[in-house]
C-alpha cells in the first residue's frame, strides 16, 4: 500500500518535471506541427490517387497523421523519455544504487515514464491537433466515449512501448555505444508503429506481420481506436491484443533485469 | 609585469535574472555576482580564494579564464584582457573545475593528454617530460588507459590536474581542486601543488570551501562574500581581524555550576562534569589554567585553536 | 554604448569597452588588510611564451585542423571496438532503409505520386538524404549545446585554445552515420540507374554541386540551432523541423505541397535549393513557382550565404552565453 503511494508520487513528480520544460514543449510541439503539415500533404497526394487506401477515406487518413503526431511524444516513439537517463545510470554504475532499492526498478522507472506521458499527451498532443484541424479536413469523433476508449488504448500504448524501451535501455548493462541501439531503437518504432505510414497500408503478409508486431500497439492501434474502427466487441479485441504485448514485454524486461542485476553483483557495482 | 602578473580593477559582474512572480508575471532582478573587486597577484604567488557558496568566486575564475564578459572595471591577466583575446591566453593558463571534468568521458586519459597536446601545440619532448613527471608525482601510473569515466573523484581529479599543466601553463585556476576527495588523494594533490608552485614557479589561484588547503597552500589568502573583497592578506592575519577566540576545554571531576570570575575567559558552554571556556586568541592560556586549577577540582584540560571557518563566518556576519 | 571593437576572438565587446571607461577602483576602505602577503621570489620560468595574435583565416585553418585532430581521435577511439562500431554502422543502414522502404510502400498502391514516378522521388529521396547525411555525419552534436550549457561542460571547452565552434562540431564525431549515407547513396545510384536526367554532361556535376550545397545549408541549419540553444537551452528540437523536417519535405515533389509552403522552403528557409530547384532542372520539368533559370545554380552562393549567417548567429550566441553565464 505504501510503496504504490511511492509509484504515484514518481509518476507525480515526472509530470511535474516534464511541465517545467516550457521552451522544450514549446519546441516539441512546433516540431509536430511541422511534421504534421509535411505528413498530411503527402497523404493527401496519396488518398486521392487511391481514395480508400488501407480502409480509411481522405480526412480519416488525415486525422491519421495528427492523431500520430498527438501520439509521438507521449508514447516516445522518437526517444526522449527515461531511456537516456536509465543507460547515463547504467554507464555511471549509479544504477547499482538503484537496484538495492526497495522499490523495484522496472516499476519505478514506468512510473516515471507514465507520469511524463500523461504531461506529453496533454502539452505536446493537443496543440498540434488543434492546428491540424484549422489546416485540414479532420474526421474526429464527437463522442466523449470514443475519446475514453481512444486514452485507454493510448495508455496501454505507452505501457507497450515503455516495455520495448525498457528492453533497449537495459542493453546498455552489456553494449558500450547506448546511442546507436537508441537510433535503431528509434528508427524501428518510427516505421513499425505507423507514425510514417499506417500499418493497414503495408501489403500482402508483411503488413500483416507488420500489424501483430508490437509496435503496432504503441500507435496504430490507438489511432484506429480513434477513428472508430474497431466496434463494439472488436474494442476489446484491440485491448488485449495490446495488453498481452505488454505483459509479455514487461515479464521479458523483468527477466533482463535480473539478469543485469546478477552482472552488476557479480562485478561488485 | 611580474608585480602585476593578475590586475582586477573594480571588477564587476551583473545578471539580470528573471524570476517567476505568480503565475504569468516575471520579475527581472540584477544579481551583482561580482561587486568591485579589485587585487594584484604577482607572478610565483600562490592564493587562497575563499567565500560561502554564491559569493561570486567561480564568477571571479571564469572572468579570470575569460570565460565570461565583466560587466564592468579593468581585468588583466599577464597583460592580457582574458575576454578579448581567450583562446590566445588559454595556452597560457590551466584550469581546473573540481565539480566537473576537462577530459573526455569516454576516453583513456592517454588519448585526452594526446588531444591536448595537439590543441596546446606542445613540442612532443616538453609533452613527454610533462607527463611523465606528472605521472609519478600523481601517482597516475596504471590509469592512463583507462577511460575517465571509470576513474574514482580522487583519480579524476589528479588526472585533471596533469591536463591543466602539460603545456606548462603561466597560471593555474583551481575552482574547489580537493571537493569530495578522499584524505589520501587531498594530501597528494596539496603536496603536488605546492611542490608545483615552488619548482616551477607557477602562479595559483584556488578557490576551496575546505581551508586545509590554504592552511597548507596559500601565505595569502582572500575572502569573498556578496561579491565584494572581505579581506586580504596572511592567514594568520585573518584571527586578528575576526576577533576570534581559542576555547579551553576542562574536564572536572564532577558536574559543578558553571564556572565564574576567571578573568579574560568566560563559560559558553557547560556539558556534565566538562565546561568550554572561551578567550581572546592573542591572550595566553596559562593565567586561566592557573586560575581554574586553583579554585576547581580539575581533571584534564585541552585548548583547542580557534576555527578559522567560525572566524569567517563571523566576519560575515559583521558584514 | 560605446562603439562596438572587433577581437581577435571574434566576438564584438561592447560591455567591457563602456565598463573600461568608467572603471573606478574600489573603495578601499571596504577591504580589510591584514599584515600584507608575504614576499617569496618564485623561480624563473623555463620558456615564457607570447602567442602572437592571429587574423581570421589562421583562426579558420586552425579550428579546421583542431576538428579534424578532434574527430580523428574519435574515430580512433570507436575503432578500438570495432565490432560495436560495425553493428551500430550496419544498424544505421538497415533502419534508413526502412525509411525508403515507406515511400516503395505509397508506390505498390500507386503508380506516381502528384506526376512523379517512383525513380523520380527516389532522385529527391537520394539528394535529400545525402546532404543531410553529410551535414550530420559532420556536424552531428550541435543539438548537445543546450545539454552542455546546462552541465557546466561548455566552459571547459571555453578555456582551452582551440575555437569553441570546432569543439562542438568534432564532438563525438560518429563514423557510423555512414551507414545512413551509405544508404542514401544506394538509392540515388538506383534512381540515376532507371532516368535519362536532362543536361547532358553538366548533369552529373550539377547533382554533385548540389548535394554539396545541400550539406553547407543543412549544416548552417545544425550550427544556427546550435547557436539558439545558448538562448534557448531546452529548444534542441526545433532544429529537427528544419533539418529532418527538411529532409523529409524535400524527399517529395513539390507538386505534393501548396505553393505557399514550396515558397516559404524558398525563400524563407533556402532549402528548396538543396534539392528542388536542381532536381526539377535534371528531370526536365517546370518549376512550380515559375523562378527564372538562374536560380537553378543559386544553389552554392545560397549555401555560402547560409554559411555566414551561421557563423554570425553562433558568434552571437557564444557572446550572449559569455556575458550571462549559463
Amino acid at each position: 500500500m505504501r510503496l504504490r503511494g511511492v509509484y504515484f508520487a514518481v509518476a507525480a513528480g515526472s509530470f511535474r518535471r516534464y511541465a517545467t520544460y516550457r521552451i522544450a514543449t514549446a519546441a516539441g510541439v512546433f516540431t509536430n506541427t511541422v511534421f504534421g503539415i509535411i505528413l498530411a500533404y503527402t497523404f493527401t497526394a496519396l488518398w486521392s490517387e487511391r481514395p480508400h487506401l488501407g480502409g480509411y477515406d481522405q480526412s480519416q487518413a488525415l486525422t491519421f497523421v495528427w492523431t500520430g503526431q498527438a501520439i509521438l511524444a507521449a508514447a516516445a516513439l522518437i526517444g526522449g523519455g527515461f531511456q537516456e537517463e536509465l543507460q547515463e545510470r547504467i554507464r555511471t554504475g549509479d544504477v547499482a544504487v538503484d537496484l538495492y532499492r526497495p522499490v523495484d526498478l522496472q516499476m519505478w522507472w514506468l512510473s516515471a515514464d507514465l507520469g511524463r506521458a500523461a504531461f506529453h499527451l496533454l502539452g505536446r498532443g493537443i496543440a498540434p491537433v488543434v492546428v491540424g484541424s484549422f489546416l485540414f479536413e479532420l474526421a474526429l469523433p464527437v463522442s466523449p466515449l470514443a475519446w475514453l476508449a481512444f486514452l485507454v488504448s493510448v495508455t496501454l500504448g505507452v505501457v507497450t512501448g515503455f516495455a520495448l524501451r525498457y528492453l533497449f535501455a537495459l542493453s546498455a548493462f552489456w553494449l558500450l555505444d547506448g546511442a546507436g541501439l537508441n537510433m535503431l531503437s528509434t528508427l524501428l518504432s518510427m516505421f513499425f508503429s505507423g507514425m510514417l505510414l499506417p500499418l493497414t497500408v503495408f501489403p500482402g503478409a508483411f503488413g500483416e506481420v507488420v500489424r501483430a508486431l508490437p509496435w503496432a500497439a504503441t500507435m496504430q492501434v490507438p489511432a484506429d481506436v480513434l477513428l472508430g474502427q474497431y466496434e463494439g466487441a472488436r474494442l476489446s479485441e484491440a485491448y488485449t491484443f495490446q495488453a498481452v504485448w505488454a505483459v509479455v514485454l514487461m515479464a521479458a524486461g523483468r527477466a533482463l533485469q535480473s539478469l543485469a542485476t546478477r552482472k552488476v553483483v557479480v562485478q561488485g557495482g | 609585469m611580474d608585480e602585476d602578473f593578475i590586475v582586477l580593477e573594480g571588477l564587476e559582474k551583473v545578471f539580470q535574472v528573471r524570476r517567476r512572480a505568480g503565475r504569468l508575471r516575471r520579475e527581472r532582478r540584477e544579481v551583482r555576482a561580482v561587486d568591485g573587486i579589485s587585487f594584484t597577484v604577482r607572478r610565483g604567488e600562490m592564493v587562497g580564494y575563499i567565500g560561502p557558496n554564491g559569493a561570486g568566486k567561480s564568477t571571479t575564475i571564469k572572468m579570470l579564464t575569460g570565460i565570461l564578459t565583466p560587466s564592468g572595471g579593468r581585468l588583466r591577466v599577464a597583460g592580457v584582457d582574458p575576454s578579448r583575446e581567450r583562446t590566445r591566453l588559454a595556452r597560457r593558463i590551466g584550469v581546473v573545475f573540481g565539480q566537473r571534468t576537462t577530459l573526455w568521458w569516454d576516453l583513456p586519459l592517454r588519448d585526452s593528454y594526446a588531444l591536448m597536446r595537439r590543441m596546446y601545440r606542445i613540442p612532443e619532448a616538453r609533452f613527454r617530460e610533462n607527463l611523465e613527471r606528472c605521472v609519478e608525482l600523481l601517482d597516475l601510473g596504471g590509469l592512463l588507459e583507462v577511460p575517465v569515466r571509470q576513474l574514482s573523484l580522487g583519480q579524476r581529479m589528479r588526472g585533471d590536474i596533469t591536463a591543466a599543466l602539460l603545456h606548462d601553463p603561466d597560471v593555474l585556476y583551481l575552482d574547489e581542486p580537493t571537493i569530495g576527495l578522499d584524505v589520501v588523494s587531498k594530501a597528494t594533490v596539496r603536496r603536488f601543488l605546492s611542490g608545483l608552485n615552488a619548482t616551477e614557479g607557477t602562479t595559483v589561484l584556488l578557490t576551496t570551501h575546505d581551508l586545509t588547503d590554504i592552511e597548507q597552500l596559500c601565505k595569502r589568502v582572500m575572502v569573498i562574500d556578496e561579491g565584494r573583497l572581505m579581506y586580504d592578506g596572511e592567514l594568520s592575519g585573518l584571527h586578528e581581524v575576526g576577533e576570534s577566540e581559542r576555547t579551553l576545554v576542562v574536564d572536572l571531576e564532577r558536574e559543578l555550576p558553571p564556572i565564574e570570575g576567571v578573568d579574560g575567559a568566560r563559560t559558553v558552554r557547560t556539558d556534565g562534569p566538562r565546561q568550554w571556556l572561551a578567550f581572546p586568541a592573542s591572550a595566553s592560556a596559562a593565567p586561566i589554567v592557573s586560575q581554574i586549577a586553583d579554585g576547581w577540582p580539575l581533571v584534564d584540560l585541552s585548548v583547542r585553536e580557534p576555527d578559522i571557518e567560525d572566524v569567517i563566518a563571523r566576519m560575515y556576519g559583521a558584514s | 554604448m560605446a562603439e562596438p571593437q572587433a577581437d581577435t576572438d571574434g566576438v564584438t565587446e561592447t560591455e567591457t569597452a563602456s565598463a573600461a571607461a568608467r572603471a573606478v577602483p574600489a573603495p578601499a576602505g571596504s577591504v580589510r588588510t591584514g599584515a600584507g602577503p608575504a614576499t617569496r621570489n618564485g623561480p624563473a620560468r623555463r620558456d615564457p611564451w607570447d602567442v602572437p595574435p592571429e587574423g581570421l583565416l589562421t583562426r579558420l585553418g586552425w579550428g579546421v585542423r583542431a576538428y579534424c585532430f578532434i574527430a580523428a581521435m574519435w574515430i580512433r577511439s570507436t575503432m578500438a571496438y570495432r565490432t560495436s562500431f560495425v553493428m551500430m554502422a550496419a544498424g544505421s543502414f538497415v533502419s534508413s532503409v526502412l525509411d525508403f522502404v515507406a515511400i516503395m510502400i505509397m508506390f505498390s498502391h500507386v503508380d506516381s505520386l502528384a506526376g512523379f514516378s517512383l525513380h523520380e522521388v527516389a532522385l529527391l529521396y537520394g539528394m535529400s538524404a545525402t546532404s543531410l547525411g553529410l551535414a550530420d555525419l559532420l556536424l552531428g552534436s550541435f543539438d548537445r549545446v543546450g545539454t552542455r550549457v546546462r552541465d557546466g561542460t561548455m566552459d571547459t571547452m571555453l578555456v582551452r585554445p582551440v575555437p569553441a565552434l570546432a569543439q562542438v562540431a568534432a564532438d563525438r564525431f560518429a563514423l557510423r552515420r555512414l551507414g545512413r549515407i551509405g544508404q542514401a547513396l544506394l538509392v540515388l545510384g538506383w534512381a540515376l540507374a532507371g532516368l535519362r536526367l536532362e543536361g547532358g554532361v553538366w548533369a552529373l556535376p550539377l547533382l554533385a554541386v548540389t548535394v554539396l550545397g545541400g550539406t553547407a545549408i543543412f549544416g548552417s541549419v545544425f550550427v544556427l540551432g546550435g547557436a539558439f540553444q545558448f538562448i534557448a537551452q531546452d529548444a534542441a528540437e526545433v532544429q529537427n523541423s528544419f533539418t529532418y523536417g527538411g529532409a523529409t519535405l524535400l524527399e517529395y515533389p513539390p507538386t505534393v505541397f501548396a505553393k505557399d509552403v514550396v515558397r516559404g522552403v524558398t525563400f524563407m528557409i533556402p532549402l528548396a535549393f538543396v534539392n528542388w530547384l536542381p532536381a526539377l532542372r535534371l528531370l526536365g520539368r517546370d518549376d512550380p513557382l515559375g523562378l527564372p533559370g538562374w536560380a537553378d545554380f543559386a544553389g552554392p552562393a545560397v549555401a555560402a550565404g547560409c554559411c555566414a549567417l551561421a557563423g554570425l548567429a553562433w558568434r552571437a550566441g557564444l557572446r550572449a552565453y559569455r556575458s550571462t553565464g549559463s
